[in-house]
Parts: C-alpha cells; structure tokens; sequence
C-alpha cells in the first residue's frame, strides 16, 4: 500500500488527504507541528472576538480523521531526505513516505526593522500566534495601544479583532489608501473611512522605522517615517506572508520564494508536490501570481493534486478569478480581475458607483475597445458566484452585465435593490451630459 | 419569567464593556422583576394596577434602554463581539443561576400554581391577584397563572423583540421576521382569545395561530364539546382548526418552507428567537445529537397521533345513525391518511429519503397496528388497557409540560434556545418531513466562497451544521431549519442565502465548487 506523506494540516493538505481517501485507500498521514486537528485559518480572528471558541472552528468532528483513516501526527519536521525518502522530526523519530506532499502554508513577513523580535511583536497566522496575542493583547489595561504595520487582510483583521475588545489601535499603512496595491482608489477610499468610523487611529502612507524596548525587553513605542513616536504595548506586524519552506533549504528541492512546481504541482523531484500558500508555479497562470496565498486556491490544489496522486495526472487548471473578504462591517466580493489604479492595464476601464449615504460600492472592469466584461468587485452587495462564473466564461459585454446584474443579486430576502440606480449612473457615464 | 435582564456579566472581559447606562438599565429592568418577586412572596400591593404597571413598565423599559445602550452607538453590522466569554452567553455562572431560575418558575407554573397565589374558587393572593386588574380589563375575568404567564411571554418577545431589530438592524429579513413574531404572539395568542372569551363566554380559549399537534389538546371532548356549544363561531374555529393541518399548513410550507411558522407565526419560536437569542450559540452541532434529535422528535410525533387518534376515539359513538363520524370511520380514515402520505412518499420520493426511508416505515407500522389494536382490544373509554385519558394525562405532563416548557425554556441558558423545536415539537417535525421533501425552500450555497469558518453552524439555533453543507458547495435542505436566516446574516463571506425556488436542483448533492478546472470538477463528481 502506498504511503503518502502530507506536511501541514491546512486547507490545501486536508483537502488533497480527503480527496485522495475517497478515491483510494493509499495510507495517509498528516504531519503538523501547529495543531492536532485541522481548523479554519481564516477564522481565528473570531475566536479572539469572542464570536466562536477554538472547537467552533474545526470543520471536522475529531472522530473524522480515525474513520476516514486519515493518520494524524504532531511533529514539527526538521529535514526532508529526498533520496532516502524519509522525514525527520523534530524528535528524532523518521518517517517514510512513497509520495511527499508539501503543504506547510506562509510565515509573517518581517522585513528587518530594527527592534522586530522584542517582547510584545508579533504576526497573525498561526494557532501559536493566536495564543500569543491573549498574552500581548488580553485586555485594554494590559494592552494600552496596539500598533499595527501593514495595510493588508490581516492587518485589518488585526485592528478589528483588537478594537473588539477597546484596545486603542493605531494603524500604519505605507500606501496612499487602505490596500491599494488591489483595490482601485474609490473602494479603498471608502475602506479608509470605515476603519476610521471604528475608532481606528489610520495612518497612511506612513512607515515604520524602529520599535522601541522598554527595560525588560518589551516593545514599548515605535518611531515612523514622519518622526512621530507612539507608545504603545503590542506591535502587529502584519505586511503579508511569504513561503514556510526554512527547513527545505537543503532538500535539493528547487526553492524560489516558495516551492518550485510545475503546473501539475510536481517539484523537481519525483514523487514531491508542493500545495496551496507554500506552492510557486514557474510560470504565472493568467493574471495569477505565481504564489497565491488563498485559501480558495489551496483548496482547488489540493482537489487537483489526489486526482495526480490517485493515478489520473491531471494540471492546476484555476477557473476564472474570485475573492472575498469582510472588512469589518462591509463585505467584499470580487469576480473576474479589477485591477487597481496602480496595476491596471491602459486597455481595462472602470465603471464606479458609490451609494450617496450607505457604504456600499461596486467597481466594474471592462475592455476599453471591445467592451468584454472583465470583473467586478462589490462591497455591501452579495453576488451570485455561478452567474458570474457564467458570464465570465461566455464572455459577457459589459452593456449586458450592467443591464442583468440583478440577476446576480446575492443578497438576503427583503434588502433593497440598487441594480436600477446603478444602471442608470452606468448610462449616464455612457452620454455624457 | 424571560423578561429577566441576562445582560449583568460578572466575570470574564465582558464586565469591562458594561458601561454604566447598561448599569443602570439592567437595575431598573431587575427592579421590575423584583416587583413580582415581591408579590409572589404574598406583599399585598395596596394598588395593584398601578404596581403592576410599574412592574411590567420598568421591566420593558429596563430591556429597551439596555439594548439602546448595546447596539445604537455601534456601527450596524454583526454584533458578537465577546459572546462566548460573557457569562450569561457563554454557558458561565451566571449562565447556570439563569437555567436554575427559569426552570424553577415553569416548575411552579406547571404543578405548584397555589404557590403564584391560585386559589381554587376563591379571589387569588400573591403574583396572580396582581394581575387581576388586567386580566379583568381584557376578559372580564380574573387572572390565572396562565395569564400571568402569557403577559410575561408577550412582553418578552416585544421587549426581546426591540432588542434583536436593534442589533440586526442591517439586516431586512430579520426586522421583518421579529415583527411578524411580536405581532402574532400579541395579536393572537395574547390580545384575541381574551377578547374572544369576553365576547363569547363558551368558546375555549383558543390561539388561532396554535395548530395541532403543538395545541395537542385542541380536539379533546371538552374542547370540541364547547366549540359546538359556541355555535356558528366555534364551529368556524373547530373547522379552522382542521383545515389549518391539512390545507393551510402544507401550502404555505410547500412556497415557503417551514419558517412560515417556525420563525415568523409561532410563539415557541417567537421566544426563541427574541428573548432566547443570545444562547442560540449552545446549541449541540455534533453529529450525535443530530442523530437523537431524529430518534427523540419523531417519536414524540408518533406518541402525539396515536394519543389524539385515542382520545378522539374514546369519545366517537358506534352508532352510524346518530353521527356520521363513529369510532370505525375515524380509525378507517386516519389509517386511509397515513397510508396516503406514506404510499406518496415510498413512489415519489424513495431516492431522497435513503436509508431514513427505513425508519419511516417503522414509524408508519408502529401507527397502522396501534390503530387495528385500538379496534379489537379496546373498550369504552379505553385504549388497550390504558385509559385513553392516561394517555392523554402522560404525554401532557411529559411533552406538553416538561419537555416544552422546564427543558425547553428553563434550558436555555444551557442548551440553547431551540431545544423544545429541534428535539420536541411534533408540528416542527412534521412540517419538516414535507419541507425535506415537499418545498421550494432552501438556503443555497455561492459557488465556492466558503472558507469554512464556522460562523454559520456555531449561531444555528437548530444545531444544523451548515458549514459541512457549505463548503461542499451543497445546498442546505434540512428538515430542522426554521429559516430564522441567522447563518446568512453572520457569513462573513456572503455564502448563504435562503430563498425558495424550484424543485429541480434544490437538493444539489453535486461537491461542486466552483472556481476550479470544468473537467476537474467534473471528475471531481463522478462517484
């Protein structure tokens, strides 16, 4: 029987182990250092808030993993032996594997400022740093002021979990408006209002020059680019994540930023594949990056690599383009590739509607000359995912998208519709006055 | 008894978000309450219209002015910041003295009513002679304990009420739901069958919206006795009654699902989704309690229609000249009915049922022999060798009672606020069969946006887990779900929505998520 080796017990390795169990009955084992069971990443900032204890975000009952045979071992991996096709851990202890699955997701970013690693500094990714923050962050008495650094997903999810509970935040973002670099500067704008509207000290285009200790080796303040300090008692270091793939470093398997795999997710050795956050195509797919963070797409990895795995190799072949995300009242869906300001292409065009009172936008991206629908990005309006998927694949003009987006409405029963205002406002930027 | 203020966090971090107008209204809201406690402890108000008054006011406005303090200074949008470290929400201390405290009023309510202050044919002392006044007022009576209990049940799915539209604010679903709740519980559960009483002194006391099997009492001799006695009215309300199971109630379940009632009519679900809002996070998710929720609800289904089908036979005559309807015709067509729903079932349905099909069957036997058993070894007056009467005393006292009542309410704290719904209700379970099978609700999935949080199944009140449906990219099509439409409001991601809509598809058992290969998901599919 062959035995597969999975290296991280998050989305893209549960799901290949889950995948390759309905199709075979190969051994499984998962390896992870973080947690016993598998849980939702992307909801770890609600167990924090209050809203869910630990247990609520396991999407697995712990009985799952003993009934589907599904092998489970606690071990941080020190070395991977590729010739002899062994693993070692932390404890000495070797495992041997017939297929190697690598799927050990990102690390905070750090990006060398003087005082990172002090007491009181930390990134939010893991279980572990979770359970760090309820000793940095526990309350408003212990945690006066907490700065965060990095105007991303986590760095928002950050300042809203820690506002849950009173603590002062000051927010330094390097870019003119809140994630910038992805969103086109009408919806940014509106995100910056809103982190504003929760009592969040924004601070944009602002960097980080040094974190400051105190006597017993705690961040007690930090200094920024324009020469303010701000005292403070935590410092989330929150500018993206990159590759966890340190303990590769001497495998032979061929490392850029992450995982080198090719687009049937197979490194430069046989019987190695590399999934979801960690995993680095040599070509970009489409308007992919070459490393996505996501946890949708470590998902489709793993789907695509236990057919591969199971004897049908078949290629990561992402459809078209989605995201969401919730800042912290406003939801955020996009479809499809709206660019922003900085990144966007001469030949893509934008149509922006913002409701006059609520904070709900919708951003539309279409071709300048042959009007093909590109993508949209909502805010505060639910769409459907399969009609969108739709037009995407057929290729929908943006007059067509604009006159039928009602049929795309996702939104609880009984909200108010804005289809009708929206096209109107389309039309009118289509002759102008 | 749910009017009491839940909101004083003693422990965790919660107590650093009290601030002081939360205080300060949780005092005049426990003031209130104090009121009663008073009375029930015999003090003899001098006036009891004014006392009253006061009581009833101070405790809705304590619950208003609380929830203005909550929620109007914050941002609309979803509210469970620190749930499940209050004390009160998350199972704590406080949580346990709450239990104990209602679960002991419905003990008194329910077997020690002398002690509210009943007295048998004489004027009442303590809590219920504080209600008199109003009583009087609407019915020209004077109150009972179930007055005093149905007042309390009206003011807490109002003062409730205001506090949920409060902290869903944004969500247009919901304040249309709450007030649809707050009007049918004051309307006709409270407001109308006392109005009724003063106007027509024979007719029974009858909540029009209560529909049989939750009113299991509604065809029991006396009761059909004095509908008739009523005349034209009473008979109007006896054929409403009959006409509301078997026409009424499918119709509106087949466009809507069950949430017509279980979420916007009901009054169980009223209190549930008003006063017992705040614990709708207790509710047991594992796949073991999914599996004695089916066990427990069913059963309770089977012990309803046969103890009815037993009480209503017990009183039928033999004789065909007197009365159309004698005890053979009755047992001969509520066996015809069975057959029917069962036959229609097993032809048109087999393939969605699967292996529940099973224990179906077993329940439709257990029925069909209890009926023919009725017929050869049963005498006037008797069932078996019970009386039918015994039967009727036994499941009042054990579901009627105690299940629906100390458990279901007493618990919430503990279990959650739909414990009586999920593991008791014998129309939940039957409008939930014909939801599984026979309805254009379901809550749908969007594509593959599920990040399997786990939001949605932690505040389901029926302990569905809806994340196992959702990020499969499956639909959600269960017989339990009320549609209270909480797990779409706090999806952070937009994946959920409950909609109605065509039988074909509705039950998508396809693992499509999209987003992925077409050919992918394709194989993906092939089982």
């Amino acid at each position: 029987m062959e035995n597969i080796i999975i290296i991280g017990n998050g989305i893209a390795g549960v799901t290949a182990a889950r995948h390759i169990r309905k199709l075979s009955d190969k051994r499984i084992i998962i390896v992870s250092a973080e947690t016993d069971h598998f849980f939702s990443r992307t909801a770890l900032m609600y167990v924090y808030m209050g809203h869910m204890n630990f247990e609520h975000i396991k999407p697995y009952e712990d009985w799952f993993w003993d009934k589907n045979k599904i092998e489970l071992v606690r071990a941080y991996v020190n070395q991977v032996d590729t010739d002899k096709k062994e693993l070692i851990l932390e404890n000495s202890r070797v495992l041997q594997y017939d297929k190697l699955i690598i799927a050990t997701g990102s690390k905070p970013n750090k990006f060398g400022w003087p005082g990172q690693d002090l007491h009181g500094v930390q990134g939010l990714y893991s279980k572990q740093d979770l359970d760090l923050l309820e000793v940095n962050a526990p309350n408003k008495e212990i945690c006066k002021r907490a700065v965060i650094v990095g105007g991303g997903l986590i760095g928002i999810e950050l300042a809203e979990m820690l506002r849950s509970r009173d603590i002062p935040v000051t927010f330094l973002v390097r870019e003119k408006n809140f994630w910038d670099g992805v969103l086109p500067d009408g919806e940014s704008k509106m995100i910056n209002e809103h982190i504003r509207e929760h009592h969040i000290d924004l601070k944009l285009d602002t960097n980080l020059v040094e974190i400051i200790a105190d006597e017993n080796g705690r961040a007690s303040a930090v200094i920024t680019d324009k020469g303010e300090t701000i005292p403070c008692n935590l410092v989330g270091i929150t500018p993206g994540v990159s590759p966890n793939i340190n303990f590769l470093k001497d495998s032979g398997l061929e490392l850029g930023r992450g995982v080198k795999v090719n687009r049937f997710l197979e490194t430069n050795i046989s019987d190695v594949y590399a999934i979801g956050d960690c995993a680095e195509q040599h070509e970009p797919i489409g308007n992919r990056r070459p490393i996505e963070a996501v946890w949708y797409t470590g998902r489709m990895m793993g789907e695509t690599l236990a057919q591969t795995i199971c004897g049908n190799r078949i290629q990561y072949k992402p459809g078209h383009w989605f995201n969401s995300a919730k800042f912290f009242d406003i939801e955020y869906q996009t479809y499809g590739w709206v660019f922003s300001n900085r990144s966007k292409k001469d030949v893509e065009k934008h149509f922006h509607w913002r409701h006059s009172k609520e904070k709900i936008c919708i951003t539309v991206a279409y071709h300048k000359a042959s009007r093909e629908f590109l993508g949209i990005n909502t805010f505060g309006i639910r769409m459907r995912h399969e009609v969108m998927d739709q037009w995407l694949t057929e290729k929908k003009d943006v007059d067509f998208v604009m006159r039928h987006l009602q049929k795309a409405n996702f939104d609880p029963e009984f909200y108010k519709k804005y289809e009708k205002e929206i096209f109107n406002s389309f039309q009118g930027q289509l002759t102008p006055a | 008894m749910n009017t009491v203020d839940r909101n004083m966090s003693l422990t965790g971090e919660s107590s650093n978000a009290i601030s002081n107008q939360q205080k300060i209204s949780s005092f005049i809201g426990l003031a209130g309450l104090a009121i009663l406690v008073l009375a029930f402890f015999n003090t003899n108000f001098p006036n009891k219209t004014l006392w009253l008054s006061m009581s009833l006011g101070l405790i809705t406005a304590g619950t208003i002015w609380f929830s203005k303090a909550s929620y109007a200074h914050k941002h609309k949008g979803i509210k469970n910041d620190r749930v499940f470290f209050n004390s009160i929400s998350g199972r704590g201390f406080w949580g346990w003295i709450l239990g104990i405290f209602v679960t002991g009023f419905y003990v008194v309510l329910y077997f020690f009513p002398e002690y509210m202050g009943l007295v048998k044919d004489g004027s009442n002392g303590g809590v219920i002679a504080l209600f008199d006044p109003l009583s009087k007022a609407l019915s020209g009576n004077p109150a009972s304990q179930w007055f005093v209990y149905g007042t309390l049940y009206t003011i807490a799915i109002l003062a409730f009420g205001i506090k949920f539209i409060w902290k869903y604010r944004h969500n247009r679903y919901e304040i249309i739901r709450t007030v649809s709740v707050m009007f049918f519980q004051t309307a006709f559960a409270f407001l109308i069958p006392e109005i009724m009483a003063r106007l027509n002194g024979k007719l029974p006391y009858y909540d029009l919206k209560n529909i049989w099997p939750l009113n299991y009492y509604n065809f029991e001799r006396y009761r059909v006795n004095s509908f008739i006695d009523a005349g034209d009215v009473g008979m109007g309300m006896l054929i409403f009654g009959v006409v509301s199971i078997f026409v009424i109630s499918p119709v509106l379940t087949y466009f809507y699902g069950k949430r017509w009632y279980c979420s916007w009519v009901c009054g169980c679900g009223g209190l549930a989704e008003t006063a017992g809002d705040s614990f709708r996070q207790l509710s047991d998710k594992s796949l073991s309690a999914w599996k004695i929720e089916r066990w427990v609800v069913h059963s309770v289904v089977v012990f309803v229609t046969l103890m009815t089908i037993a009480v209503i036979y017990s009183y039928l005559g033999n004789d065909t000249s007197k009365y159309w309807l004698t005890k053979d015709v009755f047992l001969i067509g509520s066996a015809a009915i069975m057959t029917l729903v069962f036959v229609l079932v097993m032809v048109f349905k087999r393939d969605q049922l699967q292996k529940d099909a099973k224990y179906g069957a077993i329940g439709y036997f257990v029925i069909i022999l209890a009926l023919i058993g009725f017929h050869y070894l049963s005498g006037e007056g008797n069932v078996f060798l019970f009386k039918s009467e015994t039967l009727r005393k036994t499941y009042a006292f054990l579901i009627g009672a105690v299940f629906s009542g100390v458990i279901g309410v007493g618990f919430y704290p503990i279990f959650g606020s739909r414990v009586w719904c999920r593991f008791g209700c014998p129309m939940a379970a039957i409008l939930g069969f014909q939801q599984r099978l026979f309805s254009r609700f379901r809550i749908t999935t969007n594509g593959g946006q599920c990040i399997s949080c786990g939001n949605c199944s932690t505040y389901c009140e029926m302990g569905i887990d809806v994340r196992a449906y959702a990020q499969k990219g499956e639909n959600i099509v269960r017989s339990s779900c009320v549609g209270c439409g909480i797990c779409s409001a706090v999806c952070p991601r937009g994946v959920l929505k409950l909609e109605n809509g065509p039988l074909k598809g509705r039950i998508d058992s396809n693992q499509v998520l999209l987003g992925n290969d077409v050919d992918l998901m394709d194989l993906v599919n092939q089982k």
